[in-house]
């Protein structure tokens, strides 16, 4: 069945989910794409961002958005302190490749067991105005529950590209993967760099926690499902390319909306991978990768 | 002199050691068995973490108030009951592992199932191959291949299992007048939810009615709005949803964005029972019919549910658990209690007898009187049709009122009308 109101809805939903998509995944584009550290722990810092806004939301009735935005810092600062941890355990020794990757799985159980300790295992979900409504002309809408969250992706993509591609850190962050010895003539701690880039990325995560809960009720185990997910999008944008990452999010977002729609939804997941294979099979780089 | 009263002191010494240790090895060694006689051990594996935890650690808090019950009235066969548990993680490729481990490492008596068909489903090869008695709390048509005899299944979903499960919806949908023509089936790619979608998809199909849409999505999709319209565009006048928390969640968010226009909505969503998502819900439920085993209406008042609810309710404080109880958790002590009820009368461990006995007589248990099918079912459904009324705010206090969700069906346990149609 094909109706022009249809495609309409079908585009409009896939924006909206590519736009969280990519807000999940731009923290693993920084630490990923950029910083070369898989960091497989980024869904459950994640998961850890949308109990966060869920606690505040249910103690004092705060904004998920803004209770992201405030614990920010706060996530910025665990990802600074985690790296310190990587480095010194791992990366120093050149050590980082299989035993850090047990390091991030370890991190990923003790977050989603602390949660499970503190908060249980039943689902959570937080109260806003604007989910459970939607805007409508004619036959299209726009459910705000999707909307909002796609304008704060969008804030967050922006704010991060500006400080990746304006500020002498930012460039170093995107440097410092490739070329150490390069950046540590110009002056730069490529060690400080990497902690600044990784609590970067894990600070994105206290919003896009946020931006989960408001679409999804969660449980600890909940990041798990999306492992896939974002880690197809950071490759698909090119690991480590910000545009890309949106681009890539939208992508896959839109695939699946009009797959749902059009052909039915147990081939979204199919079809949303086949465009990473073969992007991958024409652009071995990614979308954006060099 | 003081050498020798040093020397005699340290042959005391040695000699009270000696004897005190030689007591405590005899009582060490007499102790063990004696403690394993004196107990019947209740294994079984459990979702405590992963996608079904949130209902498995509230039925384990349901077993647990069983056992101490049945231990304060004096426990099976004058033995004190131990139940010994395992979590499963929610992932089903654990299941056979644990049971085994049950039965050859921890030696239990007896084993009952884990929380839901995917988790009873593995553990059925090692439970038959040993000829056991096993009580399952939760699997839809799990004994439809295996024809296993001792299988006892504690969920209402009656004799046929597939289709008994969304029989309700049918009856109250084709009361009306004019009865409804068509019908989308959507559910979750996974083995409870297509269980049901088969069932309602059969019956669909007997009842003459036009199927416009059917369709499973993956049970990770996050946003059911292009779900919802593709509905929408096809006009039904029903929709049958077959979906577990999450999707549930937010298959009933899409309808109210959408603006979903149907005459009836629901059917086997699971998670609209539980206390944490109607009150995150809140007034969005009102309207939507869909199943459910126990709700606090008049009709269903059985002997033993509310001194059950209230042990329950306050075990629950402070487990992150549903703090109602009201889905599951009766059930949960239920197939404990005629797991309990069959030791007790026929005075006998043995599992041949013990499985003649369940197949042959029924239980009086708190989640009323129980009964089983050759199958292993219950020989009568009971699964609920329940419709979402009157809701006006988000407040736990209100689920626990009768009438926010009336029981439509079966007849026999009806408390209220349906309001018809869900949105025009």
């Amino acid at each position: 069945m094909f109706t022009v109101d249809l495609l309409f809805n079908a585009l409009i939903a896939g924006v909206l989910l590519g736009g969280f998509y990519a807000a999940v995944s731009l923290g693993l584009t920084v630490s990923f794409g950029q910083l070369n550290i898989v960091n497989i722990a980024h869904p459950a810092f994640v998961i850890l961002g949308s109990y966060i806004a869920y606690m505040c939301n249910s103690l004092w009735g705060l904004d998920p958005i803004l209770t992201g935005i405030i614990f920010i810092p706060v996530f910025f600062l665990i990802g600074a302190g985690a790296y310190r941890l990587y480095y010194e355990s791992f990366e120093r020794k050149d050590d980082e490749a299989l035993r850090g990757l047990a390091f991030f799985f370890g991190v990923m159980f003790i977050i989603e067991v602390a949660l499970i300790m503190v908060y249980g295992v039943d689902f959570r979900t937080v109260q806003a105005s604007y989910i459970g409504q939607s805007w409508k002309a004619g036959g299209i809408g726009v459910p705000t529950r999707m909307f909002v969250p796609f304008c704060v992706a969008i804030a967050m993509f922006s704010a991060v590209y500006l400080y990746m591609s304006r500020t002498f850190n930012g460039r170093a962050i995107k440097a410092v993967a490739q070329d150490r010895l390069a950046l540590q003539l110009m002056g730069a701690d490529p060690v400080k760099i990497k902690q600044l880039g990784f609590g970067i990325s894990i600070g994105t995560a206290a919003l896009a926690g946020a931006l989960l809960i408001i679409i999804i009720p969660v449980e600890p185990s909940v990041g798990r499902l999306y492992i896939g997910q974002v880690f197809a999008i950071a490759v698909l944008a090119g690991l480590g390319s910000i545009p890309g990452t949106l681009v890539a999010g939208l992508i896959l977002g839109i695939a699946e909306s009009l797959v749902s729609t059009f052909f039915g939804p147990s081939w979204a997941p199919a079809v949303a991978f086949g465009i990473l294979l073969a992007a991958l099979a024409f652009r071995p780089q990614g979308l954006f990768g060099r | 002199m003081f050498m020798k009263s040093s020397e005699k002191s340290g042959l005391r010494g040695w000699l009270k050691r000696s004897l005190a240790m030689a007591i405590l090895a005899g009582a060490v060694a007499l102790g063990a068995p004696a403690q394993a006689n004196d107990t019947i051990k209740i294994g079984f594996s459990m979702a405590l973490t992963g996608g079904l935890a949130g209902a498995g650690k509230g039925a384990l808090i349901a077993m647990q108030v069983w056992a101490e019950d049945t231990n304060a009235a004096g426990g099976l066969l004058g033995k004190q009951v131990e139940l010994i548990y395992y979590d499963d993680q929610t992932n089903p490729a654990n299941v056979p592992g644990i049971y085994t481990k049950l039965l050859d490492i921890d030696d239990v008596d007896f084993v009952v199932s884990g929380y839901g068909t995917n988790l009873i489903a593995p553990a059925m090869p090692i439970v038959m191959q040993r000829g056991l008695v096993f009580p399952s709390l939760f699997g839809l048509a799990v004994n439809e291949k295996f024809n296993y005899p001792n299988y006892f299944q504690i969920m209402p979903a009656g004799p046929e299992p597939l289709t008994d499960w969304s029989k309700g919806f049918y009856t109250v949908a084709m009361a009306q007048d004019p009865p409804p023509k068509t019908i989308a089936l959507v559910g979750a790619d996974a083995e409870f939810a297509k269980n049901a979608v088969k069932g309602a998809r059969i019956q669909a199909e007997e009842l003459g009615l036009e199927i416009v849409y059917d369709e499973s999505y993956h049970p990770k999709t996050p946003d059911f709005t292009p779900i919802v319209n593709a509905i929408q565009a096809r006009n039904p006048d029903m929709v049958f949803v077959g979906s577990y928390p999450p999707d549930s969640v937010g298959m009933v968010k899409a309808a109210t964005e959408v603006g979903l226009k149907t005459k009836i909505f629901g059917g086997g969503m699971v998670g609209l029972q539980f206390a944490s998502i109607m009150t995150a819900l809140g007034p969005k439920l009102n309207g939507i019919v869909n199943y459910d085993f126990w709700v606090p209406e008049p009709t269903l008042k059985f002997e033993g549910v509310e001194a059950f609810l209230a042990k329950y309710q306050k075990a629950a404080e402070g487990q992150g658990v549903d703090p109602l109880g009201y889905y599951l958790q009766p059930y949960a002590y239920a197939y404990l209690q005629v797991l309990g009820q069959a030791i007790n009368a026929t005075n006998s461990a043995d599992h041949a007898v013990i499985g003649e006995y369940i197949r042959n007589n029924s239980f009086d248990t708190v989640v009323g009187n129980v009964s089983f099918a050759p199958n292993g079912e219950w020989a009568k459904t009971r699964v609920l049709m329940v419709q979402y009324q009157g809701i006006e705010d988000n407040e736990l206090a209100t689920f626990t009122k009768a009438g926010t969700r009336v029981v439509l069906y079966p007849a026999e346990w009806k408390s209220g009308d349906v309001n018809y149609p869900y949105a025009e």
